[in-house]
């Protein structure tokens, strides 16, 4: 029986993967925005057999906030096995790209709220010798691309960021998972048509839980993305920068 | 809220229409939209898993149910379920059976949702026994045009209760649903299974077993002659003791349909080698085995996308029931006609129902079932409408929820309570703002 830690628990693909652990009787912690929601989703999950849910609310963009929250959970949990981060935004690319102060909140949820609370856990399991930190960053961040690169280059610097980590925590028996889903069928991506490369988040959750669980250094989910961007990453740059993509 | 388009049809892929689909995240956020919007401006249905097989969820404005889908509480002690309507019957399987509760009544498919199967108050394969899906719900919520919800049941409102179970979505939509479980000792279920050679004789040994807990046969409704009718009849009991492979959640689904075959595929000469076979492959008469709940009761799940065998004009199912004193001799014109017409069905179904309930448009009422697929053809709708007149002739009617072209005047002369249903409506402002392309060809 395992305690996690998930943050940004309101998000789609988060609530699918909470609900896949509390059916093993997992003890949950939830951190996110939207207080009935979180009372809704702590019903539920008990209901599907976790062996107990708290929650506590959060806004990431609160930096002077998290340290606290974080003591919050430690203390209810008693030690974490699993961190879960799941928050994050995805701007209008043609917006955003001309407006700097939107860029700089967009770097603040996607990358700068994420490696501030990396760094309170990376303490907190570096005491306990123990533990795995799973990130959601994005297929998005493997290559800059003109039609989606504020979102990209704030998913690529938390990949980034978790290879050193991963590293670095690695003699404390501490794992970090880099989770980069492809295209997935939620809220946020609510204005985009869907095609057949879409994913479901309950599939995606499966897909997570599996990869943790066999202990994988990155995730592509679904996992043809992986080859998906290994050929995107292989087209020189020079015929690249002409491509619409 | 979440707003989209895209075309939308039911099971059967006939007919299909472009539709705005609304997402709602919880029931605040539905219920919100109600009061906030006028109440003229919104016309259209809610949709859970687009499982009814015709047009009963189809409308140009569609309310997506399936995010509503959070559980609320459960009693361990006497099996009650609270829980949001979008969740399917599937999910709550998956969570409560191998803890030992069921559903009392489940559908040919799990891939339903709560709110689908009280819109279309499902029956079972134990409809003899144990009634409808609503027999066993204690209460549900409802959402009504103004945006209020209120509670509904036998005790409550329970006009608009009545006019909600087997009302097609037609009052409002059901936020959330507290259910009675039962208990069993096992996933699992021992069948038997019982050749017969006829119709008669198919009628004679559903009445010797009628203490089965769940029955169902399935009929050969391409043979002719002498063997018109002849059918393997399931009964089913669930095992009264766990065995080893208690825990086994029965895994998910192993075949899918990936894209529309050619219709050419499904004919008269491959259904009837069908037909043969699978008459043929039943085992010794008598025979019984142990089947894990998925199996026995949702064998159909197991290919995913099975609709799209029937190609890309899609099909139609054709449920009626009608009373004993006629249902014999009913069944025998109906199958005699279609196969003069030389149309077939794989999946021919006949069943016996229980008692009658109270509500409003709930289809089942004592008598006898059957259920047919035909794909669809340009002289299948004829065909189909000489088959209503059989069905009103014997004192029958059509399952709303298979339905997808039967006329208004079918309809009101077999579902007596159309009035009483359209005047409850009309109470609760429904009318005019929940409609669906089915119940404006139906006139309700």
């Amino acid at each position: 029986m395992q305690t996690i830690l998930i943050i940004g628990a309101n998000s789609a693909i988060a609530k699918a993967l909470a609900r896949i652990y509390a059916e093993r009787q997992d003890r949950i912690y939830l951190l996110a925005r939207n207080e009935t929601a979180l009372q809704e989703q702590k019903k539920d999950l008990e209901v599907r057999g976790a062996g107990s849910v708290d929650f506590a609310l959060l806004d990431v963009n609160d930096f002077e906030l998290h340290q606290q929250a974080i003591a919050q959970a430690v203390q209810t949990l008693g030690k974490i096995d699993l961190v879960l981060i799941c928050h994050g935004s995805l701007p209008d690319q043609t917006r955003a790209e001309h407006d700097f102060e939107q860029i700089q909140h967009e770097f603040n949820t996607n990358a700068l709220s994420v490696i501030s609370l990396l760094t309170i856990l990376s303490e907190q399991m570096i005491k306990q010798e123990h533990g795995c930190l799973a990130v959601i960053t994005s297929v998005a961040g493997d290559r800059g691309r003109q039609s989606n690169y504020i979102y990209g280059s704030a998913k690529s610097a938390v990949s980034h960021y978790l290879a050193g980590l991963r590293g670095a925590l690695h003699p404390h028996h501490v794992h970090v998972i880099d989770i980069k889903p492809g295209f997935v069928d939620t809220p946020m991506t609510q204005n985009i048509k869907k095609g057949f490369l879409w994913a479901q988040p309950e599939a995606v959750a499966q897909s997570i839980v599996k990869g943790i669980s066999a202990g994988r250094n990155t995730i592509y989910v679904p996992g043809f993305w992986r080859y998906i961007m290994l050929i995107i990453g292989s087209i020189p740059e020079a015929l690249f920068k002409r491509l619409k993509l | 809220m979440i707003k989209h388009t895209d075309k939308i049809s039911g099971w059967g892929r006939y007919p299909s229409m472009q539709a705005t689909i609304l997402s709602p995240r919880n029931t605040a956020e539905l219920s919100n939209h109600f009061k906030n919007t006028a109440a003229e401006s919104f016309q259209g249905i809610s949709r859970g898993l687009g499982r009814s097989y015709g047009d009963s969820s189809l409308a140009k404005n569609v309310i997506q149910t399936r995010h509503l889908d959070n559980f609320i509480s459960f009693d361990d002690k006497d099996g009650v379920l609270c829980c949001n309507a979008g969740i399917s019957l599937g999910t709550i399987l998956d969570n409560f059976a191998t803890r030992g509760w069921f559903l009392p009544v489940v559908p040919g498919t799990r891939f339903v949702t709560v709110g689908g199967a009280i819109a279309s108050d499902v029956h079972g394969k134990n409809h003899h026994l144990d009634g409808c899906f609503s027999r066993h719900i204690v209460s549900l919520r409802l959402l009504l045009a103004s945006g209020d919800v209120i509670n509904c049941s036998e005790s409550e409102n329970s006009d608009i209760y009545h006019a909600t179970c087997g009302g097609m979505g037609l009052t409002g939509v059901v936020t959330d649903a507290t259910l009675q479980l039962r208990r069993i000792s096992s996933a699992f279920v021992n069948q038997q299974s019982i050749k017969t050679h006829n119709l008669q004789e198919c009628f004679d040994q559903i009445e010797a077993h009628n203490s089965a807990h769940y029955s169902v046969a399935w009929l050969d409704c391409m043979a002719q002659g002498e063997e018109l009718g002849r059918a393997l009849l399931f009964l089913g009991e669930h095992c009264p003791d766990a065995g080893r492979d208690e825990r086994s959640k029965g895994g998910n689904t192993a075949l899918n349909v990936p894209f529309t075959t050619p219709a050419m595929l499904l004919n008269r000469y491959s259904m009837r080698l069908f037909n043969r076979l699978y008459y043929k492959a039943a085992g010794q008469p008598g025979s019984s085995s142990r089947i894990h709940y998925k199996k026995y009761f949702f064998p159909l799940d197991s290919i995913s996308n099975w609709n799209r065998l029937y190609g890309s004009r899609g099909f139609v199912q054709y449920q009626f029931v009608l009373p004993p004193e006629t249902a014999y001799q009913g069944i025998h014109e109906v199958l005699s006609r279609i196969t003069a017409a030389g149309k077939g069905s794989f999946l021919s179904v006949l069943k016996k129902f229980g008692e009658t309930n109270a509500n409003l448009l709930s289809f089942p009422t004592a008598g006898y079932t059957l259920t047919l697929d035909f794909k669809y053809e340009a002289d299948l709708l004829p065909l189909l409408a000489h088959l209503d007149a059989i069905v009103l002739q014997y004192g029958g009617r059509l399952y709303l929820a298979k339905d997808a072209r039967m006329s208004e005047t079918v309809f009101k002369n077999s579902y007596p309570r159309w009035q009483e249903f359209a005047t409850v409506r009309e109470k609760i402002g429904a009318t005019g703002v929940f409609t669906s392309l089915q119940s404006q060809r139906l006139g309700i």
